[in-house]
């Protein structure tokens, strides 16, 4: 079943067409993921899918509801949960806080004894209890863009967007995020992310799809895609 | 840590609105200190107290957390002054001071919708707007429409408005302390420290920021109907004062923005420094307060209160002593004004109630502010 689907998505910024005409839909309980070089639009596909900016044009169903138009604490309460490619956390409260915003928020009607255990769950599932009292600026970078997947899971999200989490990870942790990723996965909840770590993309998603200057040039099974002409050329030959 | 705070006891979290409360009903004698016809002094000084109190406390409640500075102030305390000159002869004064406070629900709820969306200096610079937009307009139509630039505002007997703003304040305290506490309180701070990770989470930011701007432009609305009794004569640029729009943010700034405690300390003291500046040095007023507002940003940046989250443990005893020791102190005083009007209340019974309800108040906020620095 399709959880996501979307047709002629657009964007422009100006004269710039940052996501032009994306045609692309998601399977319910895979790993997509979203690859282009610098530029190629994928957080302003983000942004748009979650509602954070409008589109200039295009429709998205999600769970057949359709959802463009929407604004984001409504996309996020329909079961989207989303990071950022620059965390942004609430530097003023504790991680076990930024995280029980998510669990509070993320659904209406939570009582505060739910958000609680929901929380803990959450916290206990990415591996950052030990952290949970410490703000949000004293923790390293692995444990920061933990946080921003911990805060959105919080929510309870059936579709998760996350936009480079591996960046800045060296191999250990990059290992670690891969496993969470695909537990995240076996958990029940699709995922697509965008990441430019080749090697976590090629392993763990069912399918990818490459923007290329905001137009969607391939998509296809990890296989096809690094066998991939067009996508060799102006992506993967690049680095 | 967030936890521990929300779990913590039950029973815990009534105690600071209690002792809230009976501050304010111990207050409520001081209405025997005077008669109707010559109000004490005390009493005065008190209207200007919780006047400023319920603007300060009322600013904090939506600016301190959200970050939105607005500086509206002034134009909703200037729109109750209005509706108590309108119709101050023929209604009572809660009257007055729900219907200034609807009023100005309505008109901040408006305002909102259009321009809580803009963010940052500009929401700042369209409130600081409105206040001389309205300023202008109702001079305007004061002198085209009634032919007269100033009214005169039907005098209601000192007592009656101190006890109307003891009320005010109550509520106004209250709703400070739960909303802190609260899952609204904790949208308003989401907002405040990164509203796009709050959208993100499922926080209406939108209507979060308008229900808490309108209903604090009620209070706001509510404090200037009732003040405007005591001002006799108003005109548009008196009671568009934009003094009003910067006090409470000056006050909330010394006192320690984003704290319970720090506005309500800030508008006392930066009350009583205004009254005895004004009577004592009128000249001099604008340059000591001006010194006063910088020096006290300068070495206390984080406010009164905020400040003392800083202090090492040992410190933090002795202050908490010297508190405690103020406190009854105050109390002693209090004891002394009401026997003097002729109340006798036994002799060490404010000061105990005083000097207990000030350990309690401060050993909280040293609690608290330890455990943060330790999180
Ligand atoms: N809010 C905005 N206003 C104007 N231009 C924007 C905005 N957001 C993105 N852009 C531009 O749109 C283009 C696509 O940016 P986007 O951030 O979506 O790329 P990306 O694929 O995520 O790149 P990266 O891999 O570097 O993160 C870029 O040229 C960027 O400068
Ligand atoms: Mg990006």
């Amino acid at each position: 079943m399709k959880i996501l689907e979307g047709k002629g998505v657009s964007k422009s910024f100006g004269g710039l067409k940052a996501v032009s005409d994306v045609e692309f839909y998601v399977e319910e309980g895979e790993i997509l993921g979203l690859i282009g070089p610098n530029g190629a639009g994928k957080t302003t596909f983000f942004n748009l899918l979650s509602g954070a900016l409008p589109m200039d044009s295009g429709t998205v169903l999600f769970g057949g509801q359709k959802i463009s138009g929407l604004k984001p604490n409504q996309i996020c309460r329909a079961g989207m949960g989303r990071t950022f490619q620059a965390a942004k956390n609430f530097p003023g409260m504790a991680v076990y806080g930024n995280v029980m915003m998510g669990a509070l928020f993320g659904k209406p009607g939570r009582s505060a004894s739910e958000a609680e255990q929901i929380t803990d769950e959450v916290l206990d599932f990415v591996g950052l209890t030990e952290y949970k009292d410490k703000m949000v600026t004293d923790i390293p970078l692995s444990a920061q863009k933990q946080l921003e997947v911990a805060r959105a899971l919080a929510t309870r999200p059936k579709l998760l967007l996350l936009d480079e989490v591996m960046a800045g990870l060296n191999p250990t942790e990059v290992e670690d995020a891969m496993k969470l990723i695909l537990r995240i996965r076996d958990s029940g909840i699709t995922v697509i992310m965008i990441e430019h770590v080749m090697r976590a993309i090629m392993t763990i998603c069912d399918r990818i799809l490459v923007l290329h200057h905001g137009a969607k040039i391939a998509e296809g099974t990890p296989q096809e895609i690094s066998t991939s002409k067009t996508v060799i050329e102006i992506y993967l030959g690049e680095s | 840590m967030n936890r521990s705070n929300g779990g913590g006891s039950r029973i815990g979290q009534y105690i600071i609105p209690i002792i809230i409360i009976a501050v304010l009903f111990g207050l409520s004698f001081l209405t025997r200190t005077g008669t109707s016809m010559r109000p004490s002094y005390i009493v005065v000084l008190f209207v200007s107290i919780l006047n400023y109190i319920v603007l300060a406390v009322s600013w904090n409640i939506f600016s301190g957390p959200s970050g939105y500075i607005a500086l509206s102030t002034a134009a909703f305390f200037g729109l109750g002054i209005y509706v108590s000159a309108l119709f101050g002869e023929s209604l009572p004064l809660p009257v007055l001071m729900i219907l200034a406070g609807a009023i100005s629900f309505v008109i901040a709820a408006i305002i909102g919708v259009i321009t809580l969306r803009l963010r940052g200096v500009y929401f700042t610079i369209f409130t600081f707007g409105l206040v001389l937009l309205l300023q202008y307009l109702i001079l305007w139509y004061e002198v085209k429409f009634n032919n007269l630039r100033g009214r005169t505002v039907a005098s209601v007997p000192y007592n009656t408005v101190f006890l109307s703003l003891l009320v005010l304040v109550g509520i106004v305290l209250l709703a400070a302390y739960f909303v802190r506490k609260s899952r609204f309180g904790m949208a308003l701070s989401g907002i405040g420290e990164c509203e796009d990770a709050a959208a993100h989470v499922g926080v209406n930011t939108t209507m979060v920021k308008v229900i808490a701007f309108a209903a604090t432009s009620f209070a706001i609305g509510a404090a200037g109907a009732a003040k405007a009794t005591t001002m006799i004569y108003i005109d548009p640029p008196i009671a568009f004062n934009v003094m009003m729009s910067f006090m409470p943010v000056l006050m909330v700034i010394f006192g320690g923005a984003g704290t319970f405690l720090g506005p309500i300390i800030g508008a006392i003291a930066f009350t009583i420094l205004q009254e005895q500046l004004t009577t004592k040095w009128p000249k001099w007023y604008m340059i000591i307060f001006g010194t006063v507002m910088i020096i006290s940003i300068v070495f206390l940046p984080k406010g009164l209160v905020g400040t003392i989250g800083e202090m090492k443990s040992m410190q933090k005893k002795i202050a908490l002593l010297g508190i405690t020791a103020g406190f009854m102190l105050i109390g002693f005083g209090f004891t002394q004004i009401l026997e003097a009007a002729g109340v006798s209340i036994g002799g060490l019974v404010f000061p105990l109630l005083f000097g207990i309800a000030g350990f309690v108040i401060f050993a909280n906020v040293f609690k608290r502010h330890k455990g943060k620095e330790a999180a």
